[in-house]
Parts: structure tokens; sequence; C-alpha cells
């Protein structure tokens, strides 16, 4: 316990430690939506295509996470664009955005002179090294998703389960997919710190898997997430921590057992 | 009788693929119009049309109620079973026209009119039940009673009777018989030898769209435009006569 209390005294602690909480809520929301809505393919193109972001951010030297922010939400778009527009096959349609960027992404640290910092710490996550700054952002989004999903709580969730029945409903469908589009652009970028592209998937969709073992309501099923999501990162944090081991990596290695466990007592 | 939807030389389809070709077709309040035809002859097409889900490439489409007022049963195989969603919040769906701002009202009245549904469908006992955990008579009822929540003047079904058994099937067909007194119905189905005696008219769709003002068709009817189907007429008691492969056997008699 006392050990517990002095990690807390540590300023790069507790900011991995709040970083963790609030990539519990937006993944937690967010993710149930994407499994929910069988979406998961296309939320990993949209994280690889913003790596062709954090490769020009580095070239033209502005914070990578804006380039990321751009490439994701131009990357959703496109896919709906090019699935719905440009008869493309939606899955055909992921895959060219997820390797066009992640193609830009390489060629542009390879172009940038001298060394890319921290580039490890975007693919693989780097919780301990979470800025102020940027926990600021995540606590804007997280708020945003909060009061998003409840406000329109009804409206998501008929969408999401009958896309044709609501529109015949006269619901504004288009723009909702938009919009959600956009939210899971700023998700995804916004927690590639603590898990990386590589394995950010993990945050959208195992804590997902394992609420969903125990409900099949939508609502609470992103409740359960969420909490799943938090107990995940913050044992895996520990753990991390103490072994001197990768967060990301480990986070992930913990969401997967309670997952197990959570499966083994409800068989 | 109110005209409530007038379809003009309507043609649809999908990209390239013209589906339905030039249709004329007129609903009146009071209508139980049987919608049959051959598989990849456009049935779901018209109605999709009609939903306003498929924007027509020629011709005119005249809703003469609002889209809202339209009630609408989708193949059950276009539905994702393992959705995280309640058999209440399905039916719920059904009013979703007032689902925008939805989550700071009470919705009293909305609730009711759910449990009213249920309670009519004897269904209220699987309320709160996942969708995924319902058999095929149950998510039609479940699906029926969404379509009757804004209280419709035309109910839209498509295939209602696939993955039920034969007892619902008959029980879901004198339920819209009783329905047809308050409201038109479109009944899409390929089982034509059932829905002839409780439909009033028949629509044969394969790519055009053939109307019979009666609920009798005959064999010259069907084969001069290709609807190689089952043959209803009505005697005395309902029967059905079974059209052979080959065209040189005897027709089989059946009920």
């Amino acid at each position: 316990m006392n050990i517990l209390i002095e990690l807390f005294s540590y300023d790069f602690f507790v900011n991995a430690f709040l970083a963790s909480m609030l990539a519990a809520i937006s993944c937690g929301i967010v993710g149930t939506y994407i499994v929910s809505r069988r979406i998961v393919f296309i939320s990993g193109g949209i994280t690889h295509a913003s790596f062709g972001g954090i490769g020009m951010g580095y070239y033209m030297g502005i914070n990578p996470l804006i380039g990321a922010g751009i490439f994701a939400i131009l990357s959703g778009m496109g896919i709906q664009l090019f699935s719905s527009k440009g008869k493309v096959r939606e899955d055909s349609s992921i895959a060219i955005w997820w390797s066009l960027g992640m193609a830009i992404g390489i060629i542009f640290v390879y172009l940038t002179p001298g060394y890319a910092p921290n580039l490890m710490s975007y693919l693989f996550g780097s919780i301990l090294t979470v800025s102020a700054g940027e926990l600021w952002l995540m606590l804007a989004l997280a708020i945003i998703i909060i009061l998003f999903f409840t406000f329109f709580y009804r409206t998501i969730l008929y969408i999401s389960f009958d896309e044709d029945f609501a529109r015949t409903s006269e619901l504004p469908v288009n723009l909702f997919n938009y919009l959600l589009m956009i939210l899971i652009s700023l998700t995804i970028v916004l927690n590639i710190r603590v898990v990386g592209i590589i394995l950010i998937l993990s945050l959208l969709t195992i804590p997902q898997a394992t609420a969903n073992i125990l409900t099949r309501e939508f609502g609470r099923m992103m409740v359960y997430s969420v909490g799943f999501a938090f107990i995940a990162a913050f044992i895996g944090l520990l753990i991390s921590y103490f072994a001197d081991i990768p967060s990301g990596a480990t986070i992930i290695f913990t969401q997967v057992i309670i997952f197990g466990l959570v499966k083994l007592i409800k068989y | 009788m109110k005209k409530l939807i007038e379809i003009r030389n309507l043609s649809a389809g999908y990209e390239d693929n013209v589906v339905l070709e030039n249709v004329n077709l007129d609903v009146f309040s009071g209508d139980f119009i049987g919608v049959i035809g051959p598989n990849g002859g456009g049935k779901t097409t018209l109605i999709k049309t009609i939903l306003g889900l498929i924007k027509p490439i020629c011709g005119e489409l005249i809703l003469h109620i609002s889209k809202t007022n339209i009630g609408y049963l989708p193949q059950v195989n276009q539905i994702d079973k393992r959705f995280p969603i309640s058999v209440f919040d399905v039916v719920r769906s059904g009013k979703s026209d007032s689902a925008l701002f939805s989550s700071f009202h009470r919705n009293t009245a909305e609730k009711e009119k759910a449990e009213s549904l249920l309670e009519e469908m004897g269904i209220i006992s699987i309320r709160n039940k996942a969708i995924g955990e319902l058999s095929g008579g149950q998510m039609q009822r479940v699906f029926l009673c969404r379509a009757l929540m804004n209280n419709p003047e035309l109910l839209v079904l498509d295939e209602p009777s696939t993955y039920v058994d034969n007892n619902f099937e008959g029980e879901l067909y004198m339920k819209l018989k009783e329905l047809n007194e308050q409201m038109a119905i479109l009944l899409i189905s390929h089982d034509v030898g059932t829905i002839s005696f409780f439909v009033k008219t028949i629509a044969c769709v394969n790519r055009n769209l053939h109307y019979h003002p009666s609920n009798i068709i005959t064999e010259e009817q069907l084969t001069s435009y290709n609807c190689p189907l089952q043959i209803i007429t009505h005697g005395n008691i309902p029967h059905t006569v079974l059209k052979l492969h080959d065209e040189h056997e005897r027709h089989e008699h059946t009920h």
C-alpha cells in the first residue's frame, strides 16, 4: 500500500493514472459503438492511416498528433466516400487507406533530417510520458463523448442497430455516421500515446468483448467496457512499472487475461 | 377510399443494374396487396423505393402520407442478431422520430404504447431479452410491434414468414387480416399459396409489375410474364394447384 502512495507522489505516475482513466472512458464508449456496429476493420484502417500524419508532422516540425488527427479524419471520410460513391468494395477501400497512410508516414519519417524522437512511443505507446497538454485534450474528448452519447443515446442506438429502418423514420443517419466517424478518429488519435498505433485496436475491442459476455444491452455494455478498460489499464500500468516492461503491451496482455477470466467464470 | 401512394412509370435499381422497369401502382387505404414474384424479380427493390431507401432512376413516386406513417418490417436476414439491444428497445425504436432528443424526456406514452403492443402480440414476457435470444417467430413479432409503433396508415412487410414455424405463420396472417381493418398492407412473399387466402389483390413483380385486382390468378396470367410460381384458385375449400416442372404432366392438387 505504501508503495502505491509513493507512486502517486510522482507526477509522471499521476499523469499515467489519469491517462488510463480518460482512455478507458473514450475507448470504452466509442469502442462499444465500433464493436456493436462491426466496424472494427474500418477503425483499424483509420488508426494506421494516421501514421501518415505523424510522419508529416515530424517532417514539417509540427506536433505529430495534429498531423495524425487530420489524417485520421480524412481517411475515415475517405473510406466512406470510396465505398459509397467510388464503387470500391469497402474492405478494399479500407486496405487502400490503411497502407497509403503507413507508406506516407514511412517516407516522411525517412526524409526528416536527423533522428525522429519518440517515434517508437507513437507506434507502441508510452503512457508514462503523457504530457499535461495531452491530458487536457483527452479530458475534453472524454467530456464530449460522454455528452454526445448521453444526449443522443437512442438515435445512435437505433441507427447502429438498423440503419435502413432509421432512415425510414427520417433520423439524420448520414449526419450521425459522419459525426461518429469523427469521434472515432479523435478517440484513436488522442489514445495513440497510451498504447500506440499498433496496439490501439485492443482498447476499442477487448474490454467490449469482455463486457459483452456479461450484458447484451448497448448502454450497459458501454459502462462495463469503461470499467474493464480502466481496471486493465491500471493493473497493466503497475505491472509494467514494477517489471520494467513496455506499458502498452502489458496493458493489452492484462486485458486479454481479464477477458479470459470473465469468460471462464461465466462458462 | 384515400389514395396513399402513386407510382408512375417508375424504374429503379442499383448502380448500373435496372431491377424495376416502368412500374405503375396505386395503393389505397384498406388495400391488402400481396407482392409476389421470383427471387431477384425486384420485390424488395419496389418497397425500398417506396420507403425512400433507393432513389428511383426515373418515373414518379408520390406519397400522400408522411414517410413516418409507413410501418416497415424488413427481411430478418437484414438484421444483425448479435447486436446488443433488448426487445423493448427494438420496439421503441419504431417511434424513432422522437428519438433525437429523447434522453431527457420521460417518454411515458411511448413506453406504454410499446408495452401494449408487446402485450397484444403475447410477447410481453420477453421484453428484457436480447434480440439474439429469440426464436424466429418471436423475432418477427418484435419487428411487427416496431412497425406498428407509429400507428401507420400503410404497413409494408418483406417476407415476414421466413424462419418461422407453420403455427406462427397462420397466426401472423390472421393478425394481418385484423390489422387490415385499420391500415393498408403491402406484403411481400414468395409463398403465394398461403398469402392468397388473406390478401385482397396481387401484384406480380418480375422486372415489370402486373397488378391483379383480385386474389385469384390464372395460370395464363402467371406464365405470360414468366412468374414461375405456384398457382392459386379459390373453391369452396381453399386449395393450391402446384405447377409441376414438366409442362406435360398433370396438375397436382394439394391443400
